[in-house]
């Protein structure tokens, strides 16, 4: 069993670097993936790995505890319908708005091993040459350099490409590779992947017309959600729209987006006093 | 109630798929080759089929064309449930006329995930 203090100090390390936040009930997922860390650093228990952590600095060993306790779940097209709304509704739309410009930029924020992206970039392919001379960018983020490395190598077990891709997808996009389906490179080439923490300062990275922000920010403390979602509406321009996991809400955490009618999980944003200016609710939900 | 015969000539892997398709809410006939489903289906036409490719008497493959040449038999929605996991025999078998196709090993995950993509759930 963890001692108090020890637990203390690594949930303290993880929640500084990622924002994650894990009750004492959950002492028993902290001990397990974190053996494996131990074990990888020569320690034989959770012990000895707090002692190394409060011996002095060790960057790379305090990146591998906090990437061991970030959740990883994920799967192509989750919940079908985001995906369905962005070809029919929010990318049409768009196409219509940007035509001026012809360029649409994309952000996959806490993209896990690729499976979001690659399911977005699917969907672009599929809309064939009506985005012919556009330009569009997925630009797809994560943490945890161990599914960067997964999601840019394209490779998945059977297990996963039978998680929400049609099999009529996996004919189209992707090849055999030993016991492995590899995406095509056609697809991968379409997504930009980077290491980014979701805590940080994203201004650098421009703006963004869509963001999936899905099922991360259940996993962190109110303020940090708050800090993360008004971080992210300023990149959005008025008429941007962010995508949230089915069991996450703005509600109390901020004013900066609020649900698009009858589009669960698509939010809109909020500019000024609120009532949002850009693209009202209304006329997305009069475009089903 | 949905109904779904489920096709295999392991009494096994039939007894996990009824399991699963239970929890799913869909009503379960069982079949242990291609022959014995066609005759079920002659009785009344399920609502979906789940299908295992290599079985005695007559195969998935000689079912799935044999069932898309009967009176209504166009109307099941038809899942491959097989060990042939190569893109050779998923092509033959959605070209043949199977609307899904489930690499085995499978779980109740899998299945959920690709009954809700033929729109049975």
């Amino acid at each position: 069993m963890i001692k108090a203090e020890d637990f203390e100090l690594l949930c303290g390390i993880v929640k500084s670097r990622s924002g994650l936040t894990l009750s004492p009930d959950k002492a028993y997922l902290l001990e397990n993936r974190l053996m494996a860390v131990a074990r990888k650093w020569g320690m034989n228990d959770i012990d000895g790995l707090a002692a190394t952590v409060r011996g002095g600095p060790n960057e790379e060993l305090l990146r591998e505890i906090t990437e061991a306790m970030t959740t990883n779940e994920t799967l192509f097209f989750r919940d079908q319908t985001p995906f369905e709304q962005l070809e029919k509704v929010v990318l049409p739309r768009l196409l219509e708005s940007r035509r001026e410009r012809r360029h649409i930029r994309i952000w996959s924020a806490a993209c896990s091993s690729g499976q979001e992206p690659y399911s977005i970039a699917m969907i672009l392919k599929g809309m064939g040459s009506i985005l012919d001379n556009w330009r569009i960018d997925i630009h797809a983020t994560d943490i945890s350099r161990a599914m960067l490395d997964k999601a840019r190598a394209g490779l998945y077990t059977q297990f996963e490409v039978q998680r929400g891709l049609p099999i009529a997808m996996l004919m189209k996009y992707f090849q055999q590779a030993g016991d492995k389906w590899e995406i095509d490179p056609a697809i991968r080439s379409m997504v930009e992947f980077d290491e980014f923490n979701l805590l940080n300062d994203p201004t650098s990275k421009g703006q963004f017309d869509i963001v999936f922000c899905r099922n991360v920010l259940i996993y962190l403390d109110p303020p940090t959600k708050t800090r993360v979602l008004e971080n992210v509406s300023k990149l959005m321009p008025e008429d941007g729209v962010l995508y949230m996991g089915g069991a996450e809400t703005v509600m109390g955490v901020t004013e900066k987006f609020q649900p698009v009618n009858e589009h669960r999980g698509m939010y809109c944003c909020v500019r000024g006093g609120g009532g949002g200016q850009g693209m009202a609710p209304a006329n997305y939900a009069s475009n089903i | 109630m949905k109904s779904c015969l489920v096709v295999d000539d392991s009494r096994v892997i039939r007894m996990v798929a009824r399991k699963i398709m239970e929890e799913l809410e869909f009503d379960v006939v069982e079949a242990e080759d291609g022959q014995a489903a066609i005759d079920c289906c002659n009785q009344v036409m399920p609502d979906a089929v789940l299908l295992d490719w290599h079985m005695p008497v007559m195969d998935g493959l000689e079912f799935l064309y044999a069932l898309r040449q009967l009176p209504g038999g166009e109307k099941p929605k038809v899942v491959f449930c097989t060990t042939k996991n190569d893109l050779e025999h998923i092509q033959e078998a959605i070209k043949a006329g199977a609307d899904e196709y489930i690499m085995k090993p499978f779980d109740s995950e899998i299945i959920q995930s690709k009954f809700s993509q033929v729109g049975l759930l």
